[in-house]
Formats: structure tokens, C-alpha cells, sequence
């Protein structure tokens, strides 16, 4: 598609097409590095890590004690359950209230459309400030409670706007002649036109999924207790921060070395993405975002 | 024949009874307003304790007015205050610098690789480090640079002297823009990607029927067709710029300390929710905000002047 472009030039020669080759290898490689080492050191054996001083590329065997202890029921398991709530009804919620959102707004005869629809467009223009979001989720009463990490950032303006424009591309004449037939707007927006709009669907629900998993500013700043804490807040404090993780707060015996739970924490929480990535990335190829942005 | 029958009534009825008529659709736009209206509006409402001396037992409506007063840390330059500003300043001319025009080489790059396989797993690896969470992004960075990681290892081993990059307050917004462009710059060609394939491939074989090299194309035909985009890019990062990465410098903001890592964000969240002083940091976002909008909107205007489409239209 895109590189019909150079049709009509004549090939570069084999030394310019070799270091461009050279330069996106090396690209390439700084990208997947670090996630081979962190995935390699979280199933290495203690010996090989203690002889390389810290991160493994290349395990001489593999060994999932790391895991055993992460799965134990202490706080990582703990953090692994929040966090899958926090996404799974985050983004069922999410995509709920912005379809129904999106389908209001993309029926021409809506009285109350164009209000609306400003209001929408408008809250993308200004950012209302960290202070006083503070305030009003803890004015509504969600200060410590799980419901801070989807309550707040449960719709987004853009997605709206996205799956809007996707709504109103859909031909005229199904929705039009499903109302003929006696469907309300009910009937036709979930036999209708949620059926014909999977792909979108899919995208603006991966999008969302991937921003609640990935979350840790909302937990940082609303949650004090630990017990609430999603997988990014533990990942930091164990992680980043380098507190030790000791029996009491992995909830067993069973130790393995620091730098291996570590780097296992970090696969738990990188591996989701990792398995919804190819979904994610069937659609870009579609255009589906950038087409509807434009439109 | 019914769809004028329909419209035609339509007109006459009264706002009471054409919202009656659509009270499904009024509750299905309902919650998502409201969510909308209650965690944006309100908070943008709530600004007003800016002006005001906000005691949280107080509540906002009842505290006191204090006028200008949690503004005099801007205007009468308290240092803390202007320590966190010129720490955003460096770090948005180094992301202006550095970070918006790697995606533009890099979609370049790819745009002119002839194998289509190798573009697209190239795509692929390089999207994905966009999706991880910046927690995930600081702690391969220390795994990769730190004093144990990978680097380091690897120096040590070979008797070679080793690098201090991570805690090291001199490289700390050489870090920063680094870990920016990791993590973003295969994501961002998306668009500058979008563009090029919509570039006619007829122009580029009238330049070469005439006779011009590969850079003169480049020159002549790429990057005009490409002007409009980085132009409307380069308007919305200006409203951004005094955003240089609130998640990111927060997680590092311990091993460096405030000197090198404090920036208006994190001033705003430091004194705030954490230190309380609920009205000067709320006083400092304000501010913040209301510099971003003004230069999207002055910005937009310069580029009405040179004639070019900006983020929407007159």
C-alpha cells in the first residue's frame, strides 16, 4: 500500500539497503532486550544470577520458584486480583457507557445531541488539574476505595469521540429499516449496530483495557491502604524502589533470590499486554483509529 | 415519502415534547455525561480554591476568599517554585529537540524499506514498548542501566569502569528523554505513516522522470506532503509543553532528589496532596493550564497566518 510510493525509482544500491537494515536491527534490539533479560532473570537459576551480579540474558536452566512464592497469596497475588478487577470491569464499564454515549450522539434527530456533543469535545480542551480531581473524588466519597481506579477515568472523550464517528459511518438503511420493522432504540442499538461494529469495539476495548492495567497514578494518589493496591503500585515499591519482599509479605517459606521475584513481578505485569498486543495490532493495520479520527 | 412525513411535524413540536420523544437515546447519553460532567467540569469548577484559603474541614464553599494570595509564589518567584519551572523548561526543549522529530526520521526510515514483511515485523517490535505502563518503563531502564544491571555487568566483567546513569542528578533529563523516546517513538511514526502512504506515488515519478535524486524527492515531495501533520503535531505539543511527564519523573523523583527532578507537576502534587498547601498548588495547575491553552490557541493562530490548516478550522 504504502510503498507503491517508490515505484518508478530505481532501487537504492546494496550498501544503503544494508545500513538500513544495520540501523532498524539495532533499533529492534534495544526494544527486545530488556524484556528478554527481565523474562530470562525471572526464570534463571540463583547461581547463575548471583555470577552475573544481577540481570541474566541467556538462562543456563529454567526454574519457576520465583513464581511459586509470587502466587503464594501474599501480596502479589493480592495486587494480581485488584488488578484484573480493576481491568476486566473497568473496561466492561467503560465500554458500556461510552457506546451508549457514542450511539446518542450519532443519531442525527437527538434533541439534545448538539449540547451534548459540545460538552464532550469541550472537556478534551482543557486538563481540569491535578488539585482539584483530588478533591472531587474525595468529595464523592471513592478516597480508599477500588472503585477510585475506574470510577474517574471511566470514559474517555476521545474514545467517545472515536466511536461516534464509527457510529455514524454505518450505513443509514440498516438502522433505518430495523426502525421500520419496530425496533426501538434499544433493540436496534444492541442487535443492530453493536453486532456491525465488533472491530471498533474491540480496539477502543483493548485501549482501555491496557490504560486500567497499566494505571498507577490514580492508586498512588487515592489509595492509602496496601491491601487496595493494583500490580503497578506493588511493581514500584518492590521493584523500583527496591524494598525487600520477605515471607511475610509473599505469605510463604519459600525464598528465592530477590532479583528473580523481581524480575518475575515484572513478567506478570508485562505479560498480559504481551498477549493482547497482536490483537491490538490486527487493527492498526486496518486504520481503524486514524481513519475515524480523520472522518 | 415517510421520512418527509416524519420530519415535517418534527419542527413544530415543543423542546418538552421532542425530549420526551427521545428520552431512550437522553438516557443512554446520560451516565457517560455524567461522568464526564462530575470528574471534569466540577473539577474545573473547583479551580476557584485557587483564590480561596481552602481548609479541607472547611470544605471549598465555605473557606474563605483570599484573592490573589496562593498566586505570589509565582509572581514574587519562590524559589522552589522556580526550581520546578526551569527544570520543565530544559526538559520540553529537550523533548521539542529530541523527541519530536525521532518519529518522523524513523517513519521515513521505514517508509522506504521495499520489503513490506520486514516493515511490518519492524512496526511491530517497535509499537510495542508504548503500551507498557511507565513503572514497567523505569524499572528495565534500571534493570538495563542501573548499578546492577545489564551494562554495568557486562563493564564489570570485562574490567572496564562502570557507568552511573540511574540516581545520577547530571544525567537525570538525558534519562528522561531517553526513557521518552524508548517508549514512544515507534508509536508516533503511526501517523507521520498515515500520512506518507497518502502521498501521490505520481509525484515522485514526475521527480524522478526530471531527474532528481532521492534527497531532492525527499526534499521536494516527502516532506511537504508530511508538513500539514508535523504542523498539527507541533501545535498540540506546544500546548503540552509545560506537561514533561508527571508518572515518570515521580518514580524517580527519590534516587535524584528534587534539585534536578522537581517539575511543575510534581510541585503541584508535592505541596498539594501531599504537603497540604491545597490552594498555591491548585494556584500553580491553574496557571499551568490556562499557559497551555494559550499557547495551543496562539500557536494555531500563527499557523492560520502562514497558511496552514492547524487543529481546527476559522
Amino acid at each position: 500500500m504504502s510503498t507503491k510510493i517508490v515505484q518508478g525509482v530505481p532501487m537504492p544500491g546494496w550498501p544503503m539497503r544494508i545500513f538500513k537494515g544495520l540501523v532498524l536491527l539495532v533499533f529492534c534490539a534495544v526494544v527486545i532486550i530488556p524484556f528478554v533479560g527481565v523474562i530470562s532473570t525471572s526464570v534463571a537459576p540463583n547461581k547463575q544470577i548471583n555470577e552475573s551480579g544481577g540481570l541474566v540474558l541467556l538462562p543456563k536452566s529454567v526454574n519457576f520458584a520465583a513464581y511459586e512464592s509470587l502466587f503464594a497469596g501474599g501480596v502479589v497475588t493480592q495486587a494480581l486480583f485488584v488488578s484484573i478487577f480493576v481491568t476486566v470491569v473497568g473496561t466492561l464499564l467503560s465500554l458500556t457507557v461510552s457506546c451508549l454515549l457514542a450511539y446518542a450522539l450519532a443519531r442525527p434527530a437527538f434533541t439534545a445531541g448538539r449540547p451534548i456533543l459540545l460538552i464532550v469535545l469541550f472537556s478534551m480542551l482543557f486538563s481540569p488539574g491535578i488539585i482539584p480531581t483530588y478533591l472531587t473524588v474525595k468529595g464523592v466519597g471513592l478516597l480508599d476505595s477500588i472503585w477510585a481506579l475506574i470510577v474517574p477515568t471511566m470514559i474517555s472523550a476521545f474514545n467517545v469521540v472515536v466511536l461516534r464517528a464509527f457510529f455514524m459511518n454505518l450505513p443509514n438503511e440498516i438502522t433505518e429499516s430495523a426502525r421500520i420493522d419496530g425496533a426501538g432504540e434499544l433493540k436496534t442499538f444492541t442487535y443492530i449496530v453493536l453486532p456491525l461494529s465488533k472491530a471498533v469495539l474491540s480496539v477502543i476495548g483493548l485501549f482501555y483495557a491496557v490504560a486500567y492495567w497499566n494505571a498507577f497514578f490514580s492508586a498512588l494518589l487515592y489509595l492509602n491502604d496496601s491491601k487496595l493496591w493494583p500490580l503497578q503500585l506493588v511493581l514500584r515499591t518492590y521493584v523500583i524502589n527496591d524494598t525487600q519482599l520477605g515471607s511475610a509479605e509473599l505469605g510463604t517459606e519459600l525464598l528465592p533470590p530477590q532479583a528473580s521475584i523481581q524480575m518475575a513481578i515484572l513478567v506478570v505485569s508485562i505479560v498480559p499486554i504481551l498477549v493482547i498486543y497482536p490483537f491490538l495490532q490486527r487493527h492498526f493495520a486496518k486504520g481503524v483509529l486514524t481513519g475515524a479520527v480523520k472522518g | 415519502m415517510l421520512q418527509r412525513s416524519k420530519t415535517g411535524p418534527q419542527q413544530q413540536l415543543s423542546l418538552g415534547r421532542r425530549l420526551l420523544r427521545d428520552r431512550v437515546l437522553l438516557l443512554f447519553a446520560l451516565p457517560g455525561c455524567a461522568l464526564i460532567i462530575v470528574f471534569h467540569y466540577v473539577p474545573l469548577l473547583g479551580n476557584v480554591i485557587a483564590f480561596k484559603d481552602y481548609q479541607p474541614f472547611l470544605g471549598i464553599t465555605s473557606s474563605d476568599w483570599s484573592g490573589w494570595e496562593n498566586f505570589s509564589v509565582i509572581f514574587n518567584g519562590d524559589p522552589a517554585f522556580l526550581r520546578a519551572l526551569k527544570n520543565t523548561l530544559i526538559l520540553t526543549c529537550l523533548q521539542s529537540i529530541f523527541v519530536f522529530p525521532a518519529p518522523i526520521l524513523l517513519a521515513l526510515l521505514l517508509n522506504s524499506l521495499f520489503s513490506e514483511r520486514i516493515k511490518r515485523i519492524a512496526q511491530s517490535i517497535l509499537y510495542l514498548p508504548h503500551f507498557m505502563s511507565w513503572v514497567i518503563v523505569v524499572a528495565l531502564f534500571q534493570q538495563m542501566l542501573g548499578g546492577s544491571g545489564l551494562l554495568n555487568n557486562y563493564l564489570r566483567s570485562h574490567d572496564l569502569a562502570t557507568i552511573n546513569i540511574i540516581g545520577n542528578s547530571e544525567l537525570f533529563h538525558v534519562l528522561l528523554t531517553s526513557q521518552i523516546i524508548w517508549k514512544d517513538t515507534g508509536w508516533a511514526t503511526i501517523l507521520f505513516l498515515a500520512a506518507l502512504s497518502q502521498i501521490d506515488s505520481q509525484l515522485y515519478e514526475a521527480a524522478s522522470v526530471d531527474g532528481a535524486s532521492r534527497m531532492k524527492q525527499l526534499w521536494h515531495v516527502t516532506l511537504p506532503g508530511l508538513r500539514g501533520i508535523i504542523i498539527l503535531l507541533f501545535i498540540l505539543r506546544l500546548g503540552d509543553s509545560l506537561t514533561v511527564g508527571f508518572e515518570q519523573i515521580i518514580l524517580q523523583q527519590q534516587a535524584v532528589g528534587r534539585d534536578v527532578s522537581e517539575v511543575l507537576d510534581t510541585y503541584v502534587y508535592n505541596n498539594g496532596v501531599l504537603g497540604g498547601a491545597w490552594g498555591v498548588a491548585a494556584a500553580v495547575g491553574l496557571v499551568k493550564g490556562v499557559v497551555g491553552v494559550v499557547l495551543v490557541l496562539t500557536a494555531n493562530k500563527v499557523a492560520h497566518i502562514f497558511g496552514e490548516q492547524g487543529v481546527y478550522q476559522r
